[in-house]
């Protein structure tokens, strides 16, 4: 990958992360560590190799996110809002009356949002259709599925999986986000949870682990997702829950958090710094 | 519409006219797409299924994630129908109706075949007394109990096209001839079959027929019954339901359903905000289901003509 490019989705992530904890921060409290830990792939996705377009966000032939994790909602608000899907401004509304920003991805409220989520499990198997429903249409949309580790607890993920795989849908990457962590621990402890190469080798993905927080590893096994073929994608990406916010990932029970004006002081001063050496 | 009861039973069993009427409807709509949970061969869908691989879907034995399939399709396009037997197409993919279906927006139409009773030698596992209390509680929902086979291609055909998750219980076997072959039966409209001014019977599925027996032994008592089907479980014909209680005073309503939250409790709101007037039911009292040819089950948990006549009685004697 060049290194301007490079750069240019680093950027793009510090960005995200930047508007996920403005949003949760104008709430005061929220999902920052799993939306943290996924900033990076969201980057690499709607800056590298999504095919969207802001102005048309019901393109049918677009390529198509679940986020089955739903309550990464502020992390998939901040890309769209980054990439101009609705105002920036609108990120402060976040849980507010009446907002169409929710805690959880829902696809009637938000622009940008192509299926709702946050009942864990349930996103696996609407992606699963979607990509066999455009398939069938002969669209050449892809559909691009995270999935959280603490998630696959869902006996619906796997349900969801052997349907995609018995279907042979190449066009669904199911991007699992192994941030090792899950509401009340450490998912070594609360649901260990085995090998994830190993179940979706065994389940007939053609599967890959990378570092789910390094921009370049994870465009690159995107790319090799676009070859087609009969078997669905899977990408183990080995990531940290609060990645990019030291304190944050130093934080045992980072699952929901308060932001207090000190934290985001220090935290955004961080991130804008981050940000002015990559553009700069 | 014509009504044409007289008491015997039509030909066609429920499982061929659906193995008939899917395959018609995807032809005439190149958006109607049909899922299975390996019981395509139970309906009779198997032979077309397995030669039109992009028309229908076999999803294993895997209701839940079937539901979601269903679902992302209705989001790229498609207008699926779902089919499994009744508790598995209700109670074991009931999250993933309500919201990848309903919450999300997601229209879908789910078959949910041999309801209550009519899942005779299947036994308790198989046999789903509290479906209709499920659906009726997704917002947005229509639930309909099929009376005979023009009515399940009827209710098919308008369901394919109706926004929300629609909810069909209807039985593979054979129901009493009804209706004229052709007719169409709008969606949230009763309809009298018979007329009579000291009590009303709103029935629904397999009991229309039992109402119908009822009736004609009533008559011979010199009590004159009017028989509603009601179909249309929800949206329930509350016109009709407030009416009929006026012009009668009496309510007996008769499902193949548990007493709790099926088309009597519809029934019951409606009169109870309307028009209270004495009710009673001939439902299942709370149970669960057990194994049998269906007269036994009939029997068994008083779904039967004999039993509505008694309820009648009942009902009669509270009348002011």
């Amino acid at each position: 990958m060049e290194q301007a490019k490079k750069k240019e989705l680093q950027a793009l992530a510090v960005k995200i992360r930047l508007a996920a904890l403005e949003a949760i921060h104008s709430l005061g409290s929220g999902h920052l560590g799993g939306a943290l830990s996924i900033a990076d792939v969201l980057a690499v996705l709607y800056g590298e190799e999504m095919k969207i377009d802001p102005q048309n966000p019901q393109w049918p032939e677009r390529d198509k996110l679940v986020c089955s994790k739903g309550h990464a909602g502020p992390a998939v608000y901040g890309t769209l809002a980054v990439k101009g899907f609705f105002p920036y401004e609108e990120l402060k509304t976040l849980n507010r009356p009446g907002t169409r920003l929710p805690s959880h991805c829902d696809r009637n409220k938000t622009p940008g949002v192509d299926m709702t989520t946050g009942s864990l499990r349930q996103g696996t198997s609407l992606a699963a259709g979607m990509a066999l429903g455009d398939r069938i249409k002969g669209r050449p949309s892809r559909t691009f599925l995270i999935v959280g580790d603490g998630e696959s607890n869902e006996g619906q993920v796997w349900e969801a999986l052997a349907f995609a795989a018995a279907k042979k849908l190449s066009n669904l990457v199911v991007l699992l986000d192994w941030n090792k962590r899950q509401l009340d621990g450490w998912t070594k402890d609360v649901y260990p949870m085995g090998d994830y190469v190993a179940k979706f080798e065994a389940f007939g993905f053609d599967t890959v682990k990378v570092d789910g927080n390094d921009v370049e590893a994870v465009a690159a096994a995107l790319a090799r997702t676009r070859k087609g073929g009969d078997k669905p994608y899977a990408i183990v990406l080995d990531t940290v829950k609060g990645a990019g916010i030291q304190e944050v990932a130093d934080t045992p029970m980072n699952h929901s958090i308060s932001v207090n004006d000190d934290q985001y002081g220090r935290w955004t001063a961080q991130l804008r710094a981050e940000l002015a050496e990559l553009e700069g | 519409m014509k009504i044409v009861y007289n008491g015997e039973l039509d030909p066609r069993l429920c499982k061929a006219v659906l193995g008939e009427t899917i395959p018609a409807l995807a032809a005439e709509d190149p958006d109607v797409i049909y899922l299975d949970a390996d019981l395509m061969n139970c309906i009779g869908t198997a032979k077309w299924a397995a030669a039109n691989p992009d028309r229908a879907v076999n999803c294993g034995i895997a209701e839940a994630n079937m539901i979601g399939v269903a679902c992302g399709l209705a989001s790229a396009g498609f207008k699926p129908i779902v089919h499994t037997f009744g508790p598995f197409a209700s109670r074991r993919c009931y999250d993933q109706a309500f919201l990848s279906g309903g919450y999300a927006k997601n229209d879908i139409t789910i078959l949910g075949t041999d309801p209550g009773v009519t899942a005779t030698l299947n036994g308790g596992t198989h046999m789903p007394f509290e479906d209709v209390a499920l659906y009726r509680a997704l917002p947005g929902s229509t639930v309909i109990d099929v009376t005979d086979p023009t009515l399940l291609i009827s209710v098919l055909r308008q369901c394919v096209n109706r926004p929300g998750v629609k909810y069909i219980r209807v039985g593979r076997k054979q129901y009493a001839r009804v209706y004229e072959d052709g007719s169409e039966l709008p969606i949230g409209k009763a309809v009298t079959l018979r007329e009579g001014s000291d009590v009303v019977i709103f029935a629904a599925g397999i009991m229309v027929h039992e109402a119908m027996k009822a009736a004609q032994t009533l008559e011979a008592q010199g009590i004159q019954a009017a028989v509603l089907d009601m179909f249309s479980i929800k949206p329930l014909d509350e016109e009709a339901v407030e009416a009929w209680a006026r012009k009668t005073g009496a309510v007996v309503v008769a499902e193949n359903h548990n007493r709790n939250g099926g088309l009597y409790d519809a029934v019951n709101q409606v009169l109870a905000e309307r028009c209270p007037v004495p009710a009673c039911c001939v439902a299942v009292e709370d149970e669960f289901g057990e194994v049998g040819p269906q007269g036994y089950l009939q029997e068994r948990f008083g779904l039967t003509a004999d039993h509505i006549v008694s309820q009648v009685q009942a009902v009669l004697k509270r009348k002011g």
